[in-house]
């Protein structure tokens, strides 16, 4: 069965853009219905994408929609894969879980949220994952500075030095 | 290490205390064990068959801070760890000597952003920079006879 | 002396952990421990919030991010080829896989061609990095197990590959030897020896770490019938390499999608049958042996010609060629000023890494940088589905656990 033929038949205007590159199938779903198409990808004789292998963030910053949540979807019987692209608003982005259908997307979209404060409804545990709990703002954002600090060399060490914290006993 | 003898018939060595003292420090020192990251693999191989760090007195890594002297901070510490790292060092007891090993732990190295503390002395004294991205046994071993060599100079008020 | 209380991290709220364990550890009926992020076996800074009655653990926190470096954000401020120094660091035990996954996504979305022998080498060395990482897994699952010998033994061996890899790059761990379009020099003469050596001695050593342990009945009683998740709960919680197969599920990615040339050698995937810590261990040690399998196919088969590919816009001329072509200069200068730029597009590539699916998203918005990198990384997946694995089972039995799943914290972080 061709995926995108059978997700085009079952959701019709769900479906916004289909889009190939180098055989690899990108789907991009309205995120209203992402929990429906994901449950009907893995269900469907002929579709069976039974393994979850990935879901990130992407930051299409100064475009609108801004971010992307791309899903990374694999079937071990068919042994081909799909990509699910959902795109959500600059300001308060929110899709809904799908740890319901996939429950390996449960740390992934932890990951997310932290990341790219992309909040996942229906989450079971929506916490920071990798950044401590009390931290200001979403690192992988575009407009999030990298945080970089001035590398001291032997011309500019007092320079640098006036600023840089040294522990005491 | 300024060892004077008098081999009378009863064989006595006379030597400052602070020598013996400084000596039996550099001989049984105790590394807390604590990877972070790669440098620690480095860290475990300078344990291993290899390289084989016993033979300067580290027989014993010990994961508890209380019953270590040595912190080796092996690999990057990010700001989620450093109040850990700080931690663990005020529970280790007096005396205490601080080797930063690897270029992240000494100056954040490649990792220079948002994430990794830019240098483990912004949060503990170091006492031994080492670098390298990972730093060979070798140059850790290295590090610890500098570090020896350190100990050896000190005084004992500066512990008292 | 700094007074220890006030650095005190967590304080011991137990309502902060509501929703996370049962409600009887709300009710102070059961006891919540907190293990790491400085333990002698949790392989790193892993944190767990341990619910215990008795000694059977009720539920299991999971904590990461000890070691998030930022490898994801740091690298789409560098250009492609300068940002492969950084995917060696993530997953530290298995950096020439990191490397490769790299690479290929940049040669996905360039469509840059890989020399034949670009190919073979890269199959070759990441064979080698697999034994060198499950040797560490090995030698750090059976020291938390109790068995001190066996990690002394696999570090020696490991000191062999080390020096294989300093061979061919120069560096003993961080090698970043491959690069898009095919791998950064050709291979020394030194190397064939040092391999062959190796192959000649290793299978001995195998035996060697099997008669210690296979058979051993501490080893068995510690191992057996722990960490048991079966096939289905291991596919839902997107388990992949060593863990999905002991769960008996047949897929192993460089079969499934081959990639670098993998269709091409001749080897079997091992399966467990019983989904439990003592399986996964046979399946590793089975994998050392496969891999010997694979590089010594690679070594007789290794043809000659060169070691990159040849299309000038993504890889520099060999310096040889700057003496006496003019264009050589310009491609020289170019790419090593401002680097290549690859066409606006997604892909996700994914290989077989030591500890399961390695996969890398990249996007390129048309300039000389990364505009998001993303890496699935196995032992990420993996810790997420340790809650499953260790519920139930003894606290002593959760050291074999979280041996067995062979995480790499660099790796979960990243
Ligand atoms: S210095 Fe290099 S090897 Fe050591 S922790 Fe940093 S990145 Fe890893």
């Amino acid at each position: 069965m061709n995926p995108v033929e059978a997700l085009q038949a079952e959701f019709g205007d769900a479906i916004q853009a289909v889009e190939e590159f180098r055989g690899e199938i990108t789907v991009t779903v309205d995120g209203a219905r992402i929990v429906d198409v994901c449950q009907y990808c893995r269900d469907t004789e002929g579709l069976q994408y039974n393994f979850l292998s990935d879901v990130t963030g992407i930051d299409y910053l100064p475009q609108e929609p801004r971010f992307g949540v791309a899903y990374h979807l694999y079937s071990m019987y068919q042994n081909r894969s799909l990509r699910l692209k959902v795109l959500l608003p600059g300001d308060e982005p929110a899709v809904s879980t799908v740890t319901g259908v996939y429950p390996a997307a449960n740390w992934f979209e932890r990951e997310i949220f932290d990341l790219f404060g992309v909040t996942f409804t229906n989450h079971p545990d929506m916490r920071r994952i990798l950044m401590p709990a009390d931290w200001d703002g979403h690192p992988l954002r575009k407009d999030y500075p990298l945080g970089y600090e001035t590398v001291q060399f032997s011309f500019n060490f007092d320079e640098v030095d006036k600023f840089k914290p040294y522990a005491k006993e | 290490m300024g060892l004077t003898s008098k081999l009378g018939e009863l064989g006595i060595v006379t030597v400052k205390l602070e020598d013996t003292v400084n000596w039996a420090r550099t001989r049984a020192m105790w590394p807390m064990l604590f990877g972070l990251a790669c440098c620690a693999i480095e860290m475990m191989s300078t344990q291993a068959s290899v390289y084989d760090v016993s033979r300067f007195g580290m027989e014993l890594m010990r994961p508890s801070p209380r019953q270590s002297d040595l912190m080796i901070v092996a690999g990057r510490v990010t700001r989620k760890m450093a109040p850990v790292l700080r931690q663990l060092y005020d529970q280790m007891p007096d005396p205490k000597w601080v080797l930063s090993m690897g270029d992240c732990a000494s100056c954040g190295g490649v990792f220079n952003n948002y994430a990794i503390v830019q240098g483990v002395d912004e949060i503990v004294p170091v006492d031994v920079y080492i670098a390298g991205c990972p730093p060979r046994p070798e140059q850790l071993i290295h590090g610890i006879m500098t570090l020896h060599e350190r100990v050896k100079q000190e005084r004992l008020e500066d512990w008292v | 002396m700094t007074d220890i209380q006030e650095t005190t991290i967590w304080e011991g709220d137990i309502q902060q952990l509501k929703g996370l364990v049962s409600e009887r550890a709300l009710a102070g009926e059961t006891m919540v421990l907190n293990m790491g992020p400085q333990h002698p076996s949790t392989h790193g800074v892993l944190r767990l919030m341990l619910e215990l009655d008795g000694e059977t653990i009720i539920s299991c926190v999971p904590d990461v991010g000890y070691l998030h470096t930022g490898i994801e954000k740091n690298m789409e401020s560098k250009r492609y080829e300068q940002s492969i120094v950084m995917t060696d660091r993530m997953d530290y035990l298995s950096p020439m896989n990191n490397n490769l996954v790299y690479c290929l996504a940049i040669e996905k979305i360039a469509g840059l061609d890989v020399p034949e022998r670009a190919q073979v080498i890269r199959v070759m060395l990441a064979e080698l990095t697999r034994i060198n990482s499950h040797l560490v897994w090995l030698a750090t699952h059976a020291l938390d197990i109790g068995a001190m010998s066996v990690f002394l033994y696999c570090f020696r061996e490991r000191e062999r590959l080390l020096d294989i890899f300093e061979i061919v790059s120069g560096q003993r761990m961080m090698s970043t030897y491959f690069r898009p379009g095919g791998i950064w020099r050709d291979l020394p003469a030194e190397f064939f020896p040092a391999v062959r050596s190796f192959l000649e001695d290793f299978p001995r050593r195998i035996e060697d770490y099997e008669r210690l342990l296979t058979e051993n009945p501490i080893w068995l009683d510690r191992t057996q019938g722990i960490g048991f998740l079966s096939a289905d709960d291991a596919i839902k919680l997107g388990c992949s390499g060593p863990v999905l197969r002991g769960s008996g599920v047949n897929w192993d990615i460089r079969k499934a999608i081959p990639y670098s040339g993998y269709e091409q050698y001749d080897f079997d995937v091992p399966l467990g049958v019983h989904g439990d810590v003592y399986d996964r261990y046979l399946i590793r040690m089975e994998e050392l042996r496969q891999s010997l399998r694979i590089i010594e196919q690679a070594l007789a088969r290794l043809p000659e010609g060169p070691f990159r590919s040849n299309n000038r816009k993504y890889v520099p001329p060999p310096r040889s060629e700057l003496g006496q072509s003019m264009e050589a200069v310009i491609h020289h200068f170019k790419l090593w000023t401002e680097g290549f730029s690859l066409p606006e597009s997604e892909v996700y590539v994914r290989i077989e890494s030591p500890r399961g699916e390695l996969g890398c998203f990249l996007r390129s918005d048309g300039g000389n940088k990364p505009a998001r990198v993303h890496f699935r990384t196995p032992s990420f997946v993996h810790l997420s589905a340790l809650p499953a694995m260790a519920k139930g089972y003894l606290i002593a039995d959760l050291v074999g656990i979280i041996g067995t799943i062979d995480i790499v914290l660099g790796d979960c972080d990243r």
